[in-house]
């Protein structure tokens, strides 16, 4: 029941919030209600009230009431900010029958009495408000919300334990999902540690199990070895196509019997997986449980590639299943959602010279003890200096090694201080060496984390709280001579100290992947300027972004750890499912459209639109905004140069009603 | 020929005689023109900031006043000299970062008909325009007598690679440049972990022991790591471990014999010149033995010295990283260049 | 030489408090030092050459400065056994200027006669009055002022070296004179006036 009055200016019903004392104590709101019936009384203004708490039941309550009884067109409520309560007031108009595009709110509590002391001038300043608001929502269209179907498929980017468990979860629940994947087999980085923290849990042990319940998943389809190359599309309706990198392997015929790994007679460093502390084939799995079990040919590596001999892997192969000539493959999918889990990349522990990584043989980085720690790792397990032999008697322990640092990265990488006593249990669990362990602060908030501390004490880690100065090979006397010394201040003892050790674990943070920025935009996803993807509200949205139709899960937003990592996969899948159970996805009505008449096709807005909404036609050289990307930023109508586009819900008609009437004091000679 | 404006210091006048001396035989080969800032007065070293933070400041910024005021063609300056290279470098960018203190000094500078604008003039050292505006390639082509079978220890000293405030060293702890120079010039790079580790600074002069101890940690890496010689670009770090290398020996009961010269001095020995004319001999800690060893042929194997592990024995180390510039992550692929 | 304050060396608790000292010194040195910003983590007070010296490690005397001990900071040796060599200023996470704070730290004890030891202050001030006379530095009028001064037995040593410097013609018994010396006098007079206070 929004029907218009033909005869005369449309009845507005006027209600000013109280909000306890917080604008009543500034504004003398029953001034600006008597006001606003009687001035306002000519322009529409049919009923005015004032009440304690508007956003309250019974607040609401009366503007229903007086919709239904006095046949409201149109509703302002002077209260606080719209972030706040817009969808209340909306709903309230909704709920009786009243378009809810045709309630506005006015601030009078963010821009009026909480900015101003002097009543008097708040008053006044409340009375133009409201006045400008009544003259806008005048000139307010009834508008519908826009629906759009939603494809039931999901596309999970990153088979980390965060993209594992929300395709699980969407798989679970009876709907495809597409795992893409850049690495030969999915599993992630929680696939190269030894242990986990705080139950010192083996991670293959825990992992594996998911990763083959994903890669068996009726519903889920496997695209390892391949990335995104190209997103179009909008929420409910994105249209992906995905580079499938060239095997070499037709998985068809491959059994994933391995011989042909065996056979490659070429080895080299396994910076991936191995983080660089062992070797692997130029053919090969990353690692023994890898799923899916093919292998892939390492073509800049390969003697063949290279130089056109060997082929030892296809004379091996017992089901000819190598394929030299394969190429590329492009495919392209519908999806409904996405959901990024692309997970991170580690610091680059070289940067920090004064450690001495890269430079002194015996300094390595966490990701490199998890390798040599894992049984099924370079050393089978056996913690040894780079040597490849040797025990060490002394280890030390770095925390913050490229975190919490000014002159690497500002934040905390929140993993590294259980990292770090995780590996001071194992070092003396496994050798019975002196373990030393440097930190700034001991950050140890979650479930048994603190605990796990405690253990560690226990367990006789001589704890030092300092920051590292450096680590060196310089000795100064006898007792420094073959060891490196870590030289840092025992702030708590307030002395310098130099301790000869023979093994350091630099504790190294979590930045974002390398090619996040790429990402972000192929995705339309923000990104920070460190790289992280940035959620919809950091404390109460987690797992949102801005663009609808695509969540982000996992380390891709942020430092955590695997249980952290697992909850929002599994968020995100839960959003996921919420809009695949709803159908179709509703779609604020509140956007741009252009008008064709008086489009010239300068095309100036469409570079400029953020969310790639505006498309071009060739063929009648004009420009058309696809509302369900639109998220009526309102960039193009700013800058269109003929004033072809409009705001719906901002109509210059609307803006300059509002002006007018705050500015309904001024008497301005035209 | 590549001008540049010469900001000298007091102890290329005197202390550091060779490294001005050998300085200017290289020059002119090199293609670099050096034009001496007029009537340049003392940088204060580290001594005036310790007493009176405006005058300080205002008797650096006199020669950045005087220099921005040649018309040279050019508005680079270069300080051979670590402590005046770090004293003209940071008088300009502090007075940039902090308006009050370059607003304070300009009030003072006016005082003697001055005025100074940060950021007006490029502070940059010998060693840096070497490298990157000369070029390795270059000096390479003008060496006629390479100093192969020198055992050199590069010793850059504090105050040049930091804090480096415009970005100009590949490392502030282990910065690859000294190493490069010396290797272009076909001398033997010893592995020396203490290139950046401080001499003692004018604590020769205040507090002998804590700087006899400084000194020692340095000559006796170098000695161990089997160096005949070291080289440096400071004239304090020359100074401390030359002439009071005979001192840190009386105090500890050491004999150590390490002569350290200035590397212009050693690239002039490269490029033909003879050693009377690059200051050679002026020495507290003779140079005769070291110099013996050029040109005579040195066995390939070193049997002890730097721990080096062979090849394919162990676990693979990490490539090296070249240039390290702090700010943004870097990926392995773009840091190896 | 000032009466030195040993009670704040031997007792727990902290005697005065001046709070505003942090702000003092922070104001007072070149550039932004970014002293408010210190977490204590200690990579000077492991980093320092010279810290077996010191009175207390920098990050130490940066805690003292906090806490407002403003004597305790001033006598402190700390500041006049810094090398300036810029380990501190590279490895700091929170870029806090520390060399450029000992130099404040320096000029605070000076003008509050609190150090305990005269030999550094007294060099500083040595080479300064040479500078401001000349120019430019004098080495030899510094070195036997000095020497002369606080350590004549070491001059005697040393004749040895300074002879070899003097043959070598690495020193100069004559001062060397800028001609500007009336303009660099004028400067200095006005900057000995000026402060910063912003």
């Amino acid at each position: 029941m929004s029907a218009e009055s033909k005869s005369s200016k449309p009845k507005v019903g006027v209600y000013i919030c109280h909000c306890g004392t917080n604008i009543s104590h500034t504004v003398d709101v029953e001034q600006v209600r008597e006001w606003a019936e009687k001035t306002l009384g000519a322009e529409g203004v049919v009923i005015a009230r004032d009440y304690k708490f508007m956003c309250s039941s019974l607040g609401q309550e009366l503007i229903e009431k007086d919709i239904k009884e006095l046949g409201l067109e149109r509703v302002v409520v002077a209260a606080c900010s719209p972030h706040l309560h817009e969808m209340t007031f909306r709903g309230a108009s909704k709920r009786s029958g009243l378009n809810p595009y045709l309630t506005e709110l006015a601030s009078i509590r963010e821009q009026v009495s909480w900015v101003h002391t002097d009543k008097a001038v708040a008053t006044e300043k409340a009375k133009a408000v409201v006045a400008g608001a009544v003259r806008r929502v005048i000139q307010n269209e009834p508008l519908e919300e826009i629906r759009v179907p939603i494809h039931p498929d999901t596309l999970v980017v990153g088979g980390g334990i965060a993209g594992i468990q929300a395709a699980l979860e969407i798989a679970n629940a009876g709907f495809k999902v597409y795992l893409v994947e850049r690495e030969p087999s999915i599993g992630g980085h929680m696939a190269q540690f030894d242990k986990t923290f705080p139950t010192l849990d083996c991670a293959a042990c825990i992992l594996t199990p998911r990763m083959f319940e994903a890669g068996n998943h009726p519903n889920i389809e496997l695209l390892t070895w391949s990335e995104v190359t190209h997103v179009a599309g909008y929420v409910g309706n994105f249209t992906v196509t995905i580079k499938k990198k060239p095997r070499y392997v037709n998985t068809d015929l491959c059994t994933g019997c391995g011989i042909c790994v065996e056979k490659c007679p070429k080895k080299v460093v396994d910076d991936v997986y191995e983080a660089g502390l062992g070797y692997r084939k130029v053919v090969y799995t990353p690692f023994a449980q890898a799923v899916p079990k093919y292998p892939v040919i390492d073509a800049p590596n390969c003697t063949y590639f290279q130089k056109g001999t060997c082929k030892a892997c296809e004379k091996f192969c017992p089901t000819n299943a190598i394929d030299f000539t394969q190429k590329e493959e492009y495919v392209t999918i519908q999806v409904g959602n996405i959901i990024l889990a692309t997970g991170y990349d580690l610091f680059d522990a070289r940067r920090v010279s004064n450690y001495g990584y890269g430079r002194l043989a015996n300094v390595f980085t966490s990701i490199e003890f998890e390798r040599m720690s894992n049984a099924a790792g370079p050393t089978g397990g056996n913690i040894v200096l780079r040597d490849g032999k040797t025990q060490p008697k002394t280890v030390g322990i770095i925390h913050c090694v490229g975190s919490r640092d000014k002159n690497y990265n500002n934040y905390c990488s929140s993993i590294c201080c259980m990292q770090s006593l995780k590996f001071a249990h194992l070092v003396r669990e496994r050798t019975g060496a002196t373990v030393y362990e440097f930190y700034i602060d001991m950050r140890t908030p979650m479930k048994a984390y603190d605990e796990f501390y405690q253990r560690v004490l226990e367990e006789g880690t001589l704890f030092v709280r300092g920051k590292v100065a450096q680590v060196t090979n310089a000795a100064r006397n006898e007792r420094e001579e073959g060891k490196l010394i870590i030289q840092v201040e025992d702030t708590l003892a307030g002395k310098q100290r130099r301790i000869p050790v023979d093994m350091v674990i630099l504790s190294i943070g979590m930045e974002p992947r390398h090619d996040a920025k790429e990402t972000s935009h192929l995705f339309g996803v923000g990104c920070s300027s460190d790289g992280w993807f940035i959620e919809k509200h950091p404390k109460l949205d987690p797992v949102s972004t801005m663009t609808e139709g695509v969540m982000i899960a996992g380390c891709a937003t942020g430092p955590k750890d695997i249980p952290a990592s697992v909850a929002q996969g599994a968020a995100a899948a839960a959003r996921v499912l919420n809009k695949i159970m709803q159908k179709e996805v509703v779609l604020e009505p509140i956007k741009a459209s252009i008008n064709e008449a008086q489009c010239s096709g300068c095309r100036i807005c469409n570079g400029l639109c953020p969310f790639n909404a505006i498309l071009f036609h060739e063929d009648r050289m004009v420009s058309e905004i696809n509302p369900a990307l639109c998220q009526g930023c309102g960039t193009c109508v700013a800058a269109c140069p003929a004033g072809a586009i409009s705001g719906t819900g901002f109509s210059n008609e609307q803006i300059l009603a509002q002006i007018d009437g705050l500015l309904m004091d001024v008497n301005l000679a035209v | 020929m590549n001008d540049y404006l010469f900001y000298p210091g007091c102890s290329m006048e005197s202390s550091a005689k060779a490294y001005y001396d050998s300085l200017m035989e290289i020059a002119e080969p090199l293609g670099i023109n050096l034009k001496e800032i007029e009537d340049w007065n003392c940088c204060g070293a580290t001594e005036y900031v310790g007493i009176n933070l405006i005058p300080a400041y205002s008797l650096i910024a006199r020669n950045l006043a005087l220099a921005a005021k040649m018309n040279n063609g050019t508005k680079t300056v270069v300080a051979p000299c670590s402590a005046c290279y770090l004293n003209l470098a940071k008088a300009d960018y502090y007075m940039a970062e902090r308006p009050a203190l370059g607003e304070k000094v300009n009030q003072a500078l006016e005082a003697g008909g001055l005025h100074y604008v940060p950021g007006t003039l490029d502070i940059r050292h010998i060693l840096d325009v070497i490298i990157n505006d000369i070029g390795l390639d270059v000096l390479k082509s003008k060496v006629v007598k390479p100093l192969k079978g020198l055992r050199v220890a590069p010793y850059l000293g504090c105050m040049v690679p930091r804090p480096d405030y415009y970005h100009r060293w590949s490392d502030p702890e282990h910065p690859i440049e000294l190493e490069e120079v010396l290797k272009a010039i076909g001398a033997e790079v010893v592995d020396f972990p203490r290139a950046t580790a401080c001499c003692g600074g004018h604590m020769t002069q205040i507090g002998p022991e804590t700087a006899y101890e400084l000194i020692r940690r340095l000559i006796s890496s170098a000695e161990k790591y089997k160096a005949d010689i070291m080289v440096t670009v400071c004239p304090m770090c020359q100074m401390n471990i030359d002439a009071y290398q005979a001192e840190t020996n009386r105090h500890f009961g050491t004999h150590y014999h390490m002569p350290i010269v200035f590397f212009t001095q050693l690239i002039g020995l490269a490029l033909g010149f003879p050693p009377e004319k690059l200051g050679f001999g002026t020495e507290i800690t003779s140079t005769k033995e070291a110099l013996a060893r050029i040109g005579v042929e040195v066995p390939e194997a070193v049997e002890e010295g730097a721990p080096r592990r062979k090849k394919e024995e162990g676990l693979p180390m990490p490539p090296r990283l070249l240039k390290n510039v702090k700010g943004k992550p870097r990926n392995a692929e773009e840091a190896e260049q | 030489m000032p009466q030195a304050d040993t009670q704040s060396f031997r007792t727990a608790l902290i005697q005065e408090e001046d709070l505003s000292l942090l702000e003092e010194v922070s104001m007072k040195t070149a550039g932004v030092s970014h002293l408010e910003m210190c977490i204590q983590c200690g990579s000077c007070g492991g980093s320092c050459p010279p810290a077996e010296e010191m009175d207390h490690t920098p990050r130490m005397l940066f805690a003292m400065l906090r806490a407002g001990m403003r004597d305790a900071v001033l006598q402190s040796n700390t500041p006049w056994i810094c090398v300036s060599c810029y380990h501190c200023v590279v490895r700091c996470p929170q870029n806090v200027h520390i060399t450029d704070v000992m130099y404040t730290l320096k000029s605070m004890a000076i003008r509050a006669k609190k150090y305990r030891d005269a030999t550094a202050p007294e060099f500083s001030e040595t080479f300064v009055d040479m500078v401001e006379k000349y120019g430019r530095s004098f080495e030899f009028g510094l070195a036997t002022r000095h020497y002369l001064k606080h350590a004549p037995l070491r001059l005697v040593g040393m004749s040895t070296l300074g002879l070899g410097m003097l043959t070598k013609g690495r020193m100069s018994l004559t001062p060397k004179r800028i001609k500007g010396m009336p303009q660099l006098k004028a400067i200095l007079d006005k900057a000995k006036e000026l402060e910063l206070t912003s």
